[in-house]
């Protein structure tokens, strides 16, 4: 890469060729503010103006995060010019847009208040009207409230590559735009999945993640026994929100911390992921020898599942009946737990902490309430636990490191952990499969062929005499890949992982945002690699865990033999198994009514 | 696109797949339909997207945003009452209004019968005839709200005609 000549406030610097002023900047220590840009061009579409410097060869000023550096070009940050457009640019936003900060979910996390506050943007400098209001919250799972949204376009583009086929636009023009579903018809009535991507990039409170806080307390205080479980992907990521470097584990300041909040018991998720496991790899040895569905495909990803709901409805006999660890954890808290503690199912109330907004969906589906009984009761992401535990007064970083409740449930194993990053569920699967088909462990415990953020995954194992072919992916663009070949008759695996969040639940859509201006001591590279560090800190849990298999897991094999029977047995049918329904991409509104009356409209009167 | 029928699933592959070479084909598509159509539903916008690859998310947006192309049905007679500056300054938004108070509908909407609809439009460059009105391209010369009642007659009587 050749390296070019700039200056900047007067200061010469040498940076790489073709780069935006932006990412030069940057490099060579500035904070420029931005808004509607991010990571580095992912969807800068120049369109904020909050970006605005000076620089010389250019007419007038220029939007630094989409204009190119080139030899010998001098750039003014802070020039009074450069500062008083960014101001404006920031109170044009800012006479657009709800006032409420105090109430906004992303008190504290906001970009537009972190801006506002780098520019000095004044009170009302331009009043006027403001463009009407859509304020959703049909969905379990997000809100959307136009009143923040500031057009930058960011959900757009991540949906649309989380999503595969998007959902989100922007509708009408001028003074009317908005950023939405088509028609600006609820999420909930849209082919969304739910996932939480669009949340994770947005700036402002315009998209945020519906808490469920109220119904917490709210069991608490009417005397529940109220129990917490959390993902894995959880302890990777929770401690950023408390200023700790991004891939430090926190595992035993959470459980710490639950403890504290009064929560009666605080187990780990991965107990269910290892009963996933037990139920998954038997499904799926089952399907080989009696001739089954094949490929079968890992059913732990509601956003997956809807997604695939919605566009492949006739592959759903592929996807293993299995829910989701979480799910199957609340299930059998409700039954066995119940039954050997001698509690009433209904005066329990499981509180799950996920990576994942689309769990709060999943809870709400009706294969998941049982006789009025939900499996889960309520859905908090990662960030909310964090904005509970700052509520409550913990002073996280203090606090000593605890243990989850070891009764019942509270082993757990190094293959469980995984199942927080993209490939981790096939890796614990294959760890277990090998050991049933070949009556040994694989040596070594680990299959890292499946590991890593590469768009599609495979290997070719060798176990029983058979060759088994895996693929992972992640994101429903490539999902999308393998689904096709399925449909086309060409698929030639056994056994698909799908996960919905691009990079696996370490990258869900409930986890801390990552933004360069919230994170000053954190590399510039911290964008592209914040998955591999959250990654690597389940994968070191992994390597420190006694036990790494989930058919090793003694609480499991005593679940078994105490109530469940064996695996995919009848009983575990019942609690641990779910179905899944075909349905429209749109659900209401202008174009689902009345099926019979559309054709007829389509082939219209003047035809 | 599951609510398409056959005959005009086809159709619109068809328009879709006469615009393959070119490089940014959505536009031209999508006037191709609203003209023999009369409309693009999400449904159709759904069918584009199928046989383009380009995002539903995407075609709304540009079927919203330009005001020539429309997502509810539009009557037989599409009436365009200009409220340019010139029409306006001429008495155009009474005549605007004569017209919605008789055929009980307001601009944008169509009649239940399917016969009329009315568009508020900006300027038509008929100034020299303002206020203007366009009836499915014939241009009403400085219409006059008494005068309204005998034009919606007029097309009433023609009815569903051709
Ligand atoms: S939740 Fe996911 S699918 Fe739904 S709008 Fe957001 S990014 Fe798109
Ligand atoms: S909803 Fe958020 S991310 Fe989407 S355009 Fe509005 S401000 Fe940007
Ligand atoms: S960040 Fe550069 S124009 Fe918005």
């Amino acid at each position: 890469m050749s390296k070019v000549n700039i200056k900047i406030e007067g200061v010469p610097y040498q940076v790489e060729e073709g780069i935006t002023i932006l990412q030069a900047a940057r490099q060579c220590g500035y904070e420029i503010p931005t808004l509607c840009s991010f990571h580095d061009g992912e969807c800068s579409r120049g369109s904020c103006r909050v970006c605005l410097v000076e620089a010389t060869g250019a007419r007038g000023l220029v939007a630094s995060c989409v204009y190119p550096v080139s030899e010998g070009m001098e750039v003014k940050i802070s020039s009074p010019k450069a500062l008083e457009a960014r101001r404006y640019s920031v109170e044009v936003i800012l006479s657009n847009h709800a006032s409420n900060c105090q109430a906004c979910d992303k008190n504290g996390r906001c970009e537009l208040l972190h801006v506002a506050k780098l520019v000095g943007a004044r009170e009302d400098m331009f009043k006027g009207e403001k463009t009407e209001t859509t304020y959703d919250e049909l969905s379990p799972s997000i809100i959307r409230d136009t009143s923040k949204c500031i057009l930058c376009g960011r959900c757009i583009v991540r949906c649309e590559q989380a999503h595969g086929k998007g959902v989100l636009g922007f509708i009408n023009r001028g003074f009317d735009t908005i950023v939405g579903p088509v028609n600006n018809i609820s999420l909930a009535e849209s082919p969304c999945l739910m996932c939480g991507q669009c949340v994770s990039v947005c700036p402002t409170g315009a998209l945020m993640s519906k808490p469920e806080y109220d119904a917490i307390y709210h069991a608490m205080a009417s005397g529940k026994h109220v129990i917490v479980q959390t993902a894995p992907a959880v302890r990777a990521a929770l401690g950023e929100e408390f200023g700790l470097p991004i891939g430090t584990p926190v595992t035993g300041k959470m459980v710490a911390a639950l403890k504290r909040l009064g929560f009666e018991k605080v187990y780990d998720t991965d107990f269910g992921a290892d009963l996933t496991i037990m139920e998954e790899a038997t499904e799926l040895l089952n399907r080989v020898k009696n001739g089954g569905v094949l490929p079968m495909i890992t059913s732990c990803s509601p956003g997956w599942i809807n997604y695939g709901e919605t566009y492949y409805a006739d592959l759903l006999p592929h996807i293993s009946s299995c829910k989701s660890p979480h799910m199957m954890q609340g299930a059998i808290l409700k039954s066995y737990y119940a039954q050997q503690k001698g509690i009433d199912p209904k005066d329990i109330f499981v509180v799950s902490i996920m990576p994942c907004t689309a769990k709060k969906f999943e809870k709400e589906r009706p294969q998941m309430i049982k006789d009025g009984i939900k499996d889960v009761d309520a859905v908090v992401t990662t960030r909310e636990l964090s904005d509970m535990i700052k509520r409550a007064g913990i002073l996280f970083n203090k606090l000593p490191d605890e243990e989850y409740d070891q009764d019942i449930m509270g082993e757990y194993t190094g293959a469980a952990v995984i199942f927080g990053v993209t490939g981790g569920v096939m890796e614990a699967a294959l760890r277990t499969a090998y050991y049933v088909l070949e009556g040994k462990e694989h040596d070594p415990i680990e299959f890292k062929e499946v590991r890593g953020f590469e768009a599609i995954k495979e290997a070719s194992l060798e176990m029983g005499g058979m060759t088994v072919n895996v693929a992972v992916t992640s994101g429903m663009k490539n999902a999308k890949v393998l689904l096709d070949q399925i449909k086309d008759g060409t698929s030639k695996y056994h056994f698909i992982e799908i996960m919905c969040c691009p990079g696996g639940c370490v990258n869900g859509g409930g986890q801390p945002y990552i933004r360069h201006c919230f994170l000053p001591n954190e590399n510039l590279d911290i964008i592209d690699n914040y998955r591999q560090k959250r990654a690597d800190a389940l994968y070191s849990e992994d390597e420190r865990q006694a036990v790494r298999q989930s058919h090793n897991n003694e609480q499991i094999k005593e679940l078994y033999d105490k109530f469940l029977g064996e695996p995919n047995s009848h009983l575990a049918h019942e609690l641990l198994h779910t179905t899944y329904q075909g349905r429209d991409t749109f659900r209401v509104g202008s174009v689902t009514q009345k099926e019979s009356e559309i054709p007829s409209r389509v082939r219209g009167h003047r035809a | 696109m599951a609510h398409l029928n056959d005959a005009a699933a086809a159709r619109i592959k068809e328009i879709c797949d006469s615009y393959a070479h070119e490089k940014t084909p959505l536009i031209m598509i999508l006037s191709d339909i609203q003209n023999e159509f009369g409309y693009i539903p999400v449904d159709v916008q759904e069918a584009v997207s199928d046989y383009t690859g380009i995002s539903v998310p995407e075609i709304h947006g540009v079927v919203t945003f330009y005001s020539l192309f429309s997502q509810e049905p539009k009557g037989k007679y599409v009436i365009g009452c200009c409220l340019g500056t010139a029409c306006y300054v001429k008495g155009a938004q009474k005549v605007i209004d004569q017209f919605c108070e008789i055929l009980g509908i307001q601009p944008g909407e169509t009649t239940e019968d399917g016969l009329f609809s009315i568009d508020a439009l900006r300027c038509l460059g008929a100034c020299a005839a303002a206020p203007a009105v366009t009836i499915n391209g014939k241009i009403y010369s400085r219409v006059k709200v008494n005068e309204v009642a005998g034009i919606i007659a007029e097309y009433r009587q023609k009815g569903g005609e051709a």
